[in-house]
C-alpha cells in the first residue's frame, strides 16, 4: 500500500507547468484532474438522473463551474491567511447557524437553508466540511500539538457547538460525518490509542441507553427497517427497497445512460440529489460503481498524501480533516443508498444535484492544497 | 507571531506517529470501500436476477381489459340495449388503506353523498384483488370532471376512467323483456368464474340480460403497461385486446312494443304477442316498469326499497311470472275438451231458464255472469257450443263440468301448455296453476270436490294462467292445434341453445272441423252484431262493430273477490284491488294468422270492454304494418 501511495506522489505531473507560476498556482496536478473527471462523470449521470432537464442540468454546470473557480481563488490564498482567518470563518460560521434557526427556510422537516435576498440559497452546515478543520488545525498550532486530555475538552466545545446547532436542524448526516471527521483528525495527529479505545467502549455502553431515551421512535423505526425493509414497504422502508432494486436491476453493466426505468418512472425519490447513485447504479451498472468508488479513493489517497506531507502541523492538520470529512461523506452516502446505513439525508459530494454541497466541496479541496503545498516564500510574495 | 505558527512544522517526535496513523486511516478507507464494492457485487451480480425482476415488477402492470357487452336489437335491427361510455373516478385498492381518509380527500373534489360512500364501500368490500381499481363515483358530470382536472394533483391515486357501461335508451318500455344489469354483488362472485369476469363490474340480474349473460360478456383482454410510481401509464407495451360480446337479435318489434305499452297505458297488467309461425315474442309488456338505466349509476336505498315494496310492484314482470284466473278465456279449451272426452258434441244444446245451475247435494248456486238479483232477463235460452261461446255462457258449461272427469280434462287442458313453462329462453316464466286431484291433495291436504270442476271449467277457483300463457292459447288455436315454443331471442346462440325442440307438438283429440268450428265460434265473440240484445258476441259492441279484419278471440273476466251467495256483484263496493281483472286473448286475420295476443289489464273490469280494445289496438297495428310491407 505505501508503496503504492509513495510512487503515486512521487510522480511529477504537476511540474508541467514552470517555476514561477507553479509557485503561485500550485495545484497538484493529480488531485486537480481527478475531481476534474469526477465534476464530469458527476454531470453526465446527473443529466440522465434530472430527466435530461437541460435547465436545472445548466444550473448545476454553472454552480460546479463557480465551484472551480472558487476552488483556484482558495488556492490563491495564502496559507497564514488561513491560519489567522480561522477563528474568523468560524463564528462566521457559527453565526449563520444561528441565524439558520431564527431565519432558516423549512423543507422537508428540517430548517437547513438560509435565503438572504440577494444571496443564493445556501446551508451554513455545507461551511463546516471547511470551518471546522481550519478551527482544529488552529488550535493544535496554538496548542503546539501537547496533545492533552485538556485539549480533547477544548476541541469537544469547539466542534460541538456548531454540531450541536445542525444536530437541533435537524440534519443528522452532516452532523455524523462531522464528528466522524473530527474523531478522524484526533487519530492522525497522534492522541493515544487507548483514548479512542476507551472512547469507543463507552459508546457500546451507552447505546441501549440512546437507543431508548434519546432516539425518538421514527428514528428507531428507521434504523429497523434498515435490517428489514419488506416489513414496511410503502413507507420507511420504500426508499431503501426502491434503491437497492435500481442498483441490483443494473447488474454488471447497468441499463444504459437515460434508460434507468426505476428513476424515470418515480420510483426513486431524491434520484438527482441523496440516491443519484442508486440512478447511475441502474443506468451504468456495477463497472460503473466500483470505477466511482476507486476514483473517490484515488482523491481521498491522494488528498490524504499532500496532506502528510504538508510543511506544517497547521497544514496536515486542515488538510486531514478535509479528507476524512469528505471520504466520511462518500461513505456514509454510499452506504446509505446500498441499504447498509439509516436514510440520512446526505449528498453525493460533487455529483449530486445541489450548489451548496459541490461549491463547499471543491473550495475545501483548494483550501487542502493552499494550506498543505504552498511554500511561503518571500521572494514569491 | 501568527504567521511563525501557521508554518510550523509538526513537532519532530509525532511526524512518525502522524505518518503512521494516515496510513492506518488510509487502510480503514480502502477496507471500508471494498466492503461498498462487495456490497455492489452482492446486489448487481449475485442478486441481479431477482432485482432485475423487481424492477420489472415495478415497471409493468397488467391491466385487464373488460370486454364490451354484447348489443341487443329487435327483429328489425333497432338498436334496444346499447353501451356507453361514463367517466368515472377510480382508486386503486392497494393504496386505499384508511377508508374514511379516501372519502374525506373525495369530499374536498366533488360532492360525494352517503349514498356513494354506502356504494364505495360495498364495491370496497366486493373487490377479490389488490390491484382490482375500486370506483369511488360513476358518470362523473362535466363540471365534476372539470373540478377534477384543476385539483386532482393534490391526490395523485385517484384516477379518472372511462367505464363503458350499459344504457337503455328506451328505458322502461323494455325493462321486462330484457331485463337489466347490476351491479356484481356478493353473491354473484361465489358463482361467477373469477378469472372470466376478473373485471366485470355489472352482469344480468334479469330478463335476456341474465339468461344470455355468457352469450353477452364477451372474453377479457389483457394489456401490459408500464407505469411510474403513482400507478399513470407511461407507454403500453402489449395488448391482447378483449372480445365482445355476441349481440343477440330479439323477435320483438319495438314500435308493436311501444304501442302495447300506449294501450295498456296507466293501467297495471300485462300485453304479449307472438307470431303464431315461429313463436317469436313480437311484443312483451307489463305496467308499471321502471328505468333500469338507475341501477347501473347505483340506486340509493329509499328509491330501490319504494321499488320493491310499492303496491303496483314496478319490478314484477307480470307477463311472465304475473298469475290471474284465466275465467271465460278458458272456455274454448273446455269447450275442445268436452269434444275430445266425448261429453258433448257441436249439436249437444242446453237450456237456461234463469241463469242459475244447481248441483245434486250441493247447496251452491252456480250462476251465470248474466244473472241479476231481480230475476229480470238474467237467461240465455237455447245454448249450442258455438252459442255458449261467443255468448261466453257458464250455464252450457256447469252442465258439462257437472259430468267431467278431472284429471283427463287437466291432462288435455296441459296440453295447451297450462301448468307448464312452454317457453324456450325465459327460464323464470310461471307455469301458472292448473289443479288436479293429485295436485289439490298434496297443496290443500283436501280431495276434490265435485263442486269445483264448475268453477274449474269457466277458468275460476285454483287455476292461473299468465298474460305469456293466454297469448300462447291464442297461438295455438292460431295455429290450429300446432305448438311452437314462444321465445324471445331470434339469433342463434350457440352457448345458450332454445330449449328442446318440440316445436312441432300436435294437440290431441282434436279434430280439423273441431278446430275450425271452434274457431268460427271465437270469430263471432267478435263479429257476430247485430243480431238483438243477447245474439251478438260479447266483444262486438266493444271492439267487432267496426273492426277492419277477421279475428278471433275469447274475453274474460276473472273474479278476485268471492260474492257472497245470492249477492249481485257490484263494483262500487270493491276496493281497487279487489276488482276483476280484464282478460282476452285472440289472434288475426283469421284466415291467415299472422299475430297471437294476450292481455290482462289488472283489477280492470270487464274483460270484452277493458281488455278488448287493447287488444285490437295490438293487432291493428301490427296487422297495417305488415300490410304495408306487403305492398311494398
Amino acid at each position: 500500500m505505501s508503496e503504492i501511495v509513495r510512487w503515486f506522489g512521487a510522480s511529477r505531473i504537476h511540474h508541467i507547468i514552470s517555476g514561477r507560476t507553479r509557485q503561485r498556482l500550485h495545484f497538484d496536478g493529480y488531485l486537480t484532474i481527478l475531481i476534474l473527471i469526477l465534476c464530469t462523470l458527476g454531470l453526465t449521470v446527473l443529466y440522465s438522473a434530472l430527466d435530461q432537464d437541460i435547465r436545472a442540468f445548466s444550473t448545476q454546470l454553472t454552480r460546479i463551474i463557480i465551484g472551480l473557480a472558487l476552488f483556484v481563488v482558495a488556492v490563491c490564498i495564502r496559507k497564514d491567511t488561513y491560519y489567522w482567518l480561522a477563528p474568523v470563518i468560524y463564528s462566521g460560521t457559527i453565526a449563520l447557524l444561528i441565524a439558520v434557526w431564527f431565519y432558516g427556510d423549512v423543507s422537508q422537516g428540517s430548517k437547513r437553508w438560509l435565503d438572504f435576498p440577494g444571496l443564493p440559497r445556501f446551508q451554513p452546515s455545507e461551511l463546516l466540511k471547511i470551518s471546522l478543520p481550519l478551527i482544529i488545525g488552529w488550535y493544535f498550532a496554538i496548542r503546539k500539538f501537547k496533545n492533552n486530555l485538556l485539549d480533547i475538552f477544548w476541541i469537544g466545545i469547539l466542534v460541538g457547538v456548531p454540531i450541536l446547532l445542525i444536530f437541533l436542524q435537524p440534519d443528522y448526516g452532516t452532523a455524523m460525518i462531522l464528528c466522524a471527521g473530527t474523531i478522524g483528525v484526533l487519530f492522525v495527529v497522534g492522541f493515544k490509542w487507548w483514548w479512542f479505545a476507551v472512547g469507543g467502549c463507552s459508546v457500546l455502553v451507552a447505546t441501549p441507553f440512546i437507543w431508548n431515551f434519546v432516539l425518538y421512535p421514527y428514528h428507531r423505526r428507521r434504523i429497523l427497517t434498515l435490517f428489514n425493509p419488506e416489513s414496511d414497504p410503502l413507507d420507511s422502508g420504500w426508499n431503501i427497497i426502491q434503491s437497492k432494486t435500481a442498483i441490483g436491476s443494473g447488474g454488471f453493466s447497468g441499463k444504459g445512460l437515460f434508460n434507468g426505468t426505476q428513476s424515470r418512472l418515480d420510483f426513486i425519490p431524491e434520484g438527482h440529489t441523496d440516491f443519484v447513485l442508486a440512478v447511475s447504479g441502474e443506468e451504468l451498472g456495477f463497472i460503473f460503481c466500483t470505477c466511482l468508488l476507486l476514483l473517490y479513493l484515488l482523491i481521498f489517497v491522494r488528498a490524504m498524501y499532500i496532506s502528510k506531507n504538508a510543511e506544517s502541523g497547521f497544514g496536515f492538520t486542515v488538510g486531514s480533516g478535509i479528507c476524512i470529512i469528505f471520504i466520511c461523506n462518500v461513505v456514509v452516502n454510499v452506504a446509505m443508498v446500498l441499504g447498509l446505513l439509516p436514510i440520512i439525508g446526505l449528498p453525493l459530494p460533487l455529483i449530486s444535484y445541489g450548489g451548496s454541497s459541490a461549491i463547499t466541496t471543491m473550495v475545501a479541496f483548494g483550501v487542502l492544497l493552499s494550506v498543505c503545498t504552498r511554500k511561503e516564500n518571500r521572494e514569491l510574495t | 507571531m501568527s504567521t511563525t505558527r501557521a508554518v510550523e512544522p509538526l513537532p519532530g517526535g509525532l511526524i512518525s506517529i502522524v505518518n503512521r496513523r494516515a496510513v492506518v486511516i488510509g487502510w480503514i478507507v480502502a477496507v471500508t470501500f471494498l466492503l461498498l464494492g462487495l456490497r455492489f457485487y452482492q446486489l448487481q451480480i449475485v442478486q441481479f436476477e431477482r432485482y432485475y425482476t423487481q424492477s420489472l415488477d415495478n415497471r409493468l402492470t397488467t391491466e385487464v381489459i373488460p370486454p364490451a357487452r354484447g348489443l341487443i336489437y329487435d327483429r328489425k335491427g333497432n338498436l334496444i340495449t346499447a353501451n356507453k361510455t361514463i367517466q368515472s373516478l377510480e382508486i386503486r385498492r392497494e393504496v386505499v388503506s384508511d377508508v374514511d381518509q379516501v372519502i374525506n380527500n373525495v369530499r374536498t373534489l366533488i360532492t360525494f353523498n352517503e349514498n356513494d360512500e354506502k356504494l364505495f364501500r360495498t364495491r370496497l368490500k366486493n373487490s377479490r384483488r389488490l390491484d382490482d381499481r375500486i370506483v369511488l363515483k360513476r358518470l362523473l358530470s362535466a363540471q365534476e370532471l372539470a373540478d377534477l382536472a384543476v385539483n386532482r394533483f393534490r391526490f395523485p391515486e385517484f384516477l379518472i376512467d372511462s367505464e363503458v357501461v350499459r344504457e337503455y335508451p328506451e328505458r322502461e318500455l323494455l325493462v321486462h323483456v330484457v331485463g337489466s344489469v347490476r351491479q356484481v354483488d356478493e353473491n354473484d362472485l361465489q358463482t361467477l368464474d373469477p378469472q372470466k369476469y376478473r373485471s366485470t363490474k355489472f352482469v344480468g340480474k334479469t330478463g335476456i340480460e341474465k339468461v344470455y349473460q355468457e352469450v353477452l360478456h364477451g372474453q377479457i383482454g389483457n394489456r401490459t403497461v408500464e407505469v411510474d410510481v403513482h400507478g399513470r401509464v407511461i407507454v403500453e407495451i402489449d395488448v391482447e385486446p378483449p372480445r365482445r360480446g355476441e349481440s343477440i337479435t330479439l323477435h320483438l318489434d319495438l314500435d308493436l312494443q311501444r304501442t302495447a305499452w300506449e294501450a295498456l297505458g296507466d293501467r297495471r297488467g300485462a300485453v304479449v304477442a307472438l307470431d303464431p309461425n315461429t313463436g317469436g315474442i313480437l311484443a312483451m309488456v307489463s305496467r308499471p316498469a321502471y328505468d333500469p338505466n338507475e341501477f347501473i349509476v347505483g340506486l340509493d336505498d329509499k328509491t330501490f326499497n319504494s321499488l320493491s315494496t310499492r303496491r303496483d310492484a314496478p319490478l314484477f314482470n307480470r307477463a311472465t311470472q304475473g298469475l290471474y284466473p284465466p275465467g271465460s278465456t278458458f272456455k274454448p279449451v273446455v269447450g275442445l275438451a268436452g269434444i275430445a272426452m266425448e261429453l258433448i258434441d257441436w249439436e249437444t244444446t242446453v237450456y237456461d231458464r234463469n241463469g242459475e245451475f244447481r248441483l245434486e247435494d250441493v247447496s251452491h248456486v252456480f250462476r251465470d255472469w248474466t244473472w241479476s238479483k231481480s230475476g229480470n232477463g238474467g237467461h240465455q235460452g237455447d245454448l249450442d257450443l258455438r252459442t255458449a261461446i261467443y255468448r261466453s255462457s257458464n250455464i252450457f258449461f256447469y252442465h258439462m263440468g257437472a259430468e267431467l272427469d278431472t284429471d283427463t280434462f287437466a291432462a288435455f287442458a296441459s296440453q295447451f301448455g297450462f301448468g307448464l313453462n312452454t317457453t324456450a329462453d325465459i327460464p323464470d316464466a310461471a307455469p301458472g296453476i292448473l289443479p288436479t286431484t293429485v295436485w289439490k291433495k298434496k297443496t290443500q291436504n283436501e280431495s276434490w270436490f265435485r263442486g269445483e270442476n264448475l268453477h274449474f271449467v269457466i277458468g275460476q277457483g285454483y287455476m292461473l294462467v299468465s298474460p305469456l300463457q293466454l297469448a300462447t292459447v291464442a297461438m295455438i288455436f292460431a295455429n290450429r292445434g300446432t305448438w311452437v315454443r314462444p321465445k324471445l331471442v331470434m339469433s342463434e346462440h350457440t352457448a345458450v341453445p332454445l330449449g328442446e325442440s318440440d316445436d312441432n307438438f300436435r294437440i290431441e283429440g282434436v279434430s280439423d272441423d273441431d278446430w275450425t268450428l271452434m274457431i268460427q265460434a271465437l270469430e263471432d265473440v267478435v263479429h257476430q252484431g247485430n243480431q238483438g240484445f243477447r245474439r251478438n258476441g260479447v266483444a262486438w259492441a266493444h271492439i267487432g262493430m267496426d273492426i277492419p279484419f277477421r279475428m278471433a278471440g275469447k274475453s274474460g273476466t276473472a273474479q278476485v273477490k268471492q260474492v257472497p251467495q245470492g249477492e249481485e256483484y257490484d263494483e262500487t263496493l270493491l276496493s281497487e284491488y279487489e276488482k276483476k281483472h280484464a282478460l282476452f286473448w285472440g289472434f288475426a286475420p283469421v284466415d291467415d294468422p299472422k299475430i297471437a295476443v294476450g292481455v290482462v289489464v289488472e283489477n280492470g273490469g270487464g274483460g270484452s270492454s277493458i281488455a278488448g280494445p287493447v287488444l285490437r289496438a295490438v293487432i291493428e297495428a301490427y296487422l297495417e304494418k305488415a300490410l304495408v310491407q306487403v305492398n311494398e
